[in-house]
């Protein structure tokens, strides 16, 4: 009292006050510090996780190529007028494209030198060659110049990605070897194309092969088997639960446990589906359906919990309002609660399903992890999966597939963003209507 | 449903709607005490009473709305024109149909002013097509002296209005179902007084045509819309009678401590 007193203006402050006050505001401006900082932080983080990524992954989103002047004759080929599908597919490409390629170097001439000239072109390029001369069979019987992919060790040289100045017993390519495709360079016969087929292709032991056509069709399918099967039963346990089950025991101990679901190890789920799906029910060992059933197991809990939050955040009032209205309680969740529930259970049901899409452990325990080269066209092929083919890249030896990896990562990053974007879609859908 | 009519019709020179020593109880906890209550039709009976009297406990049991709160059981009998709406032949949603509700604080759905007032009719099959439907959805409004308001904005969500529309809105919506009874539940306490006044201008002509039950913390707004008064204290039903009878010269003490404010 007698220090207010004291005060002659009504907004003078006292000495204790001040430092009082400063003190506050030192307080404040800490904390702000570290918040920011916090941020800053996770930002770093992610920063550094998509430079990583980014720098080492782009490259494989091209390939490098070698022009070779092929004769393409009935001798060098073993294939006569007309050409048949039949004819063509008995060619001697690979004989052909060799004999071709050693042709462009004078001054090859023994064997070892040879097959390490051989070695330069990819796995692949004799059936680039036949697939070049099917869509040109006017060229039969011409030398035409072909492009056909480089070896992946020439094609990490090409990039940049492998290192040329280091000894040479340290690198997979020769001496000899570097003076071969540095002669190519001269001459214009190096090129770098956009790779399509990285995205087209299935697995391959050759990196420069290798394609993610299998995995990203396999998680396709896996992701599309979960969300048909967890979404309609997510929400209708959710309906149940939320606007029909009596509250008792035993739904207390169904929400406890389902709470319990989703906190289980994912490579529990993966067990389970080996054990059940696999053994009891016998369903196609490493195929998108068994993945989509496993998967689904973890996805549903997620959809239910989100579902059950939206649904009790409506409003009771509207309910009573639908219910005075002489709507039955099935009208009532169907016309009134379930639309208004919709957006909040669309996001909880895609970050269910991009939590499945990342999902690797429970993929590995029921047999999608093996080497698949062929494209599944349906839920009942084998295949490979997103996270599981980053798996089995980054374990590979070779160079070729570090960038792979990389790049079969950012393909996973760009699936999460489509799906993220597309929940923000619907959600400004639904919620336009009201 | 044409049978059900037929049952509700009998006996129309009876009281509207007739509770006899109906008894509710929410758990082990009891409500009501004997209630009985003869409301006649075409009449505004409002229920008075300090908070947790029981009079908006009552107001849902003539709807069945209380079905829906969980522990809460009832016995005695209500009929309304003569049948009796606890019987286990009654069916709520048609009972629903017959007696609207309108809620204390506006509930209109989130959709537009047009779906919100022909929600009912489609749901009861009222709008066989869409020109019969246009034509309850604008009569409805009419009725609710909502029209001239929105008429321009039908497509526009309800949820937009101002608090007095949107509670005409809840009205016409209602009333878009052609019931023979509107229960109201504290209907203006969320309301400014010239939305307020508009309400019970409107009460006034629905009369005509509808049977109204208002539960009110306002003895003013009872004395102003209500023919007959019901006053409630501790779940009894204290005194029931004509409104004016009720505020110049009640039969009760507790009804006249309660009129003059001497608590509640």
């Amino acid at each position: 009292m007698t220090k207010r007193a004291s005060h002659t203006g009504g907004l003078q402050i006292s000495e204790t006050a001040k430092a009082r006050l400063k003190k506050r505001y030192r307080a404040e401006k800490r904390f702000r510090f570290f918040g920011i900082a916090a941020i800053c932080c996770g930002a770093l983080a992610l920063l550094t996780l998509l430079t990583t990524v980014f720098s080492s992954g782009t490259s494989a989103f091209f390939r490098t190529e070698l022009s070779v002047d092929v004769e393409m004759s009935s001798e060098s080929l073993g294939i006569d007028l007309p050409l048949t599908e039949e004819a063509l597919q008995s060619g001697k490409y690979k004989k052909a494209l060799r004999t071709s390629f050693y042709a462009q170097f004078p001054g090859v001439s023994q064997r070892r030198d040879k097959r390490a000239l051989a070695k330069m072109l990819s796995a692949g390029a004799a059936l680039q060659l036949q697939a070049w001369l099917s869509e040109n069979p006017d060229k039969f019987g011409e030398t035409a110049s072909v492009w056909v992919l480089a070896a992946s060790d020439i094609d990490q040289i090409h990039k940049g990605n492998a290192p040329r100045d280091i000894e040479e017993k340290r690198r997979k390519v020769t001496d000899q070897q570097l003076a071969w495709y540095d002669t190519l360079v001269e001459q214009g016969r190096v090129r770098t194309t956009f790779n399509w087929a990285f995205f087209s292709n299935g697995d391959s032991r050759s990196p420069e092969l290798a394609g993610i056509g299998s995995a990203i069709m396999g998680s396709f399918y896996a992701l599309l088997v979960c969300f048909l099967l967890s979404f309609p039963l997510g929400v209708a346990a959710a309906i149940y639960l939320e606007e029909f089950a009596p509250k008792n025991r035993l739904t207390d101990i169904i929400e406890a446990n389902i709470n319990n679901l989703a906190a289980v190890p994912s490579i529990i789920f993966g067990l389970m589906g080996l054990a059940i799906i696999l053994n009891v029910f016998g369903l196609p060992r490493g195929t998108p359906l068994v993945g989509g059933v496993v998967l689904s197991l973890m996805t549903l809990p997620t959809i239910i919990i989100a579902c059950r939050a939206s649904i009790k955040a409506v409003p009771p009032s509207i309910r009573q309002a639908a219910l005075a209205m002489g709507a039955s309680p099935v009208q009532t969740v169907l016309h009134h609660v379930l639309p208004l529930a919709m957006p909040g259970t669309l996001t909880g049901t895609i970050v269910g399903l991009a939590q499945a899409l990342g999902e690797t452990a429970p993929l590995l325990m029921i047999g999608m992890v093996a080497f698949v080269v062929s494209v599944p066209g349906s839920p009942l092929d084998p295949s490979a999966a997103l996270p599981v083919q980053v798996y089995l890249w980054a374990e590979s030896a070779e160079r070729g597939f570090v960038e792979k990896t990389a790049a079969a990562i950012m393909v996973i990053l760009a699936f999460l963003v489509v799906m993220n974007l597309i929940a923000v879609i619907l959600r400004a859908r639904f919620e336009r209507k009201w | 449903m044409n049978s059900q009519t037929e049952i509700l019709s009998i006996g129309s020179n009876m009281a509207k709607i007739s509770a006899q020593n109906v008894n509710v109880y929410y758990g082990e906890k009891q409500a009501l005490h004997d209630v009985s209550i003869d409301i006649h039709a075409n009449q505004v009976t409002a229920l008075i009473g300090p908070s947790g009297c029981g009079k908006s406990t009552f107001l849902r049991c003539l709807n069945r709305m209380n079905d829906v709160i969980e522990g809460c059981t009832l016995n005695g009998s209500i009929y309304i024109d003569g049948s009796d709406i606890y019987s286990p032949s009654m069916d709520v949603v048609y009972l629903r149909e017959r007696v609207g509700m309108v809620f204390q604080k506006p509930n209109p759905f989130p959709k537009s002013i047009y779906d919100n007032v022909a929600y009912g009719p489609r749901i009861h099959g009222l709008a066989e097509d869409k020109t019969r439907c246009d034509e309850i959805v604008v009569t409805s409004l009419q009725k609710a002296g909502l029209f001239d308001e929105v008429k321009d904005r039908l497509n526009e969500p309800g949820t937009g209005l101002s608090g007095g529309q949107q509670q005409r809105l809840c009205i016409a919506r209602t009333i878009a179902v052609n019931p023979d009874v509107i229960l109201m539940d504290e209907p203006c306490s969320a309301l400014d007084p010239i939305a307020t006044a508009k309400i019970e201008d409107l009460m006034w002509e629905l009369k005509a045509n509808y049977t109204i039950v208002i539960v009110t913390h306002s003895m003013q707004q009872a004395a102003r819309v209500s023919q007959h008064t019901g006053f409630f204290h501790m779940g009894n039903l204290v005194e029931m009678g004509e409104t004016e009878q009720i505020f110049q010269n009640p039969g009760e003490q507790r009804t006249r401590d309660y009129i003059t404010g001497r608590f509640g």
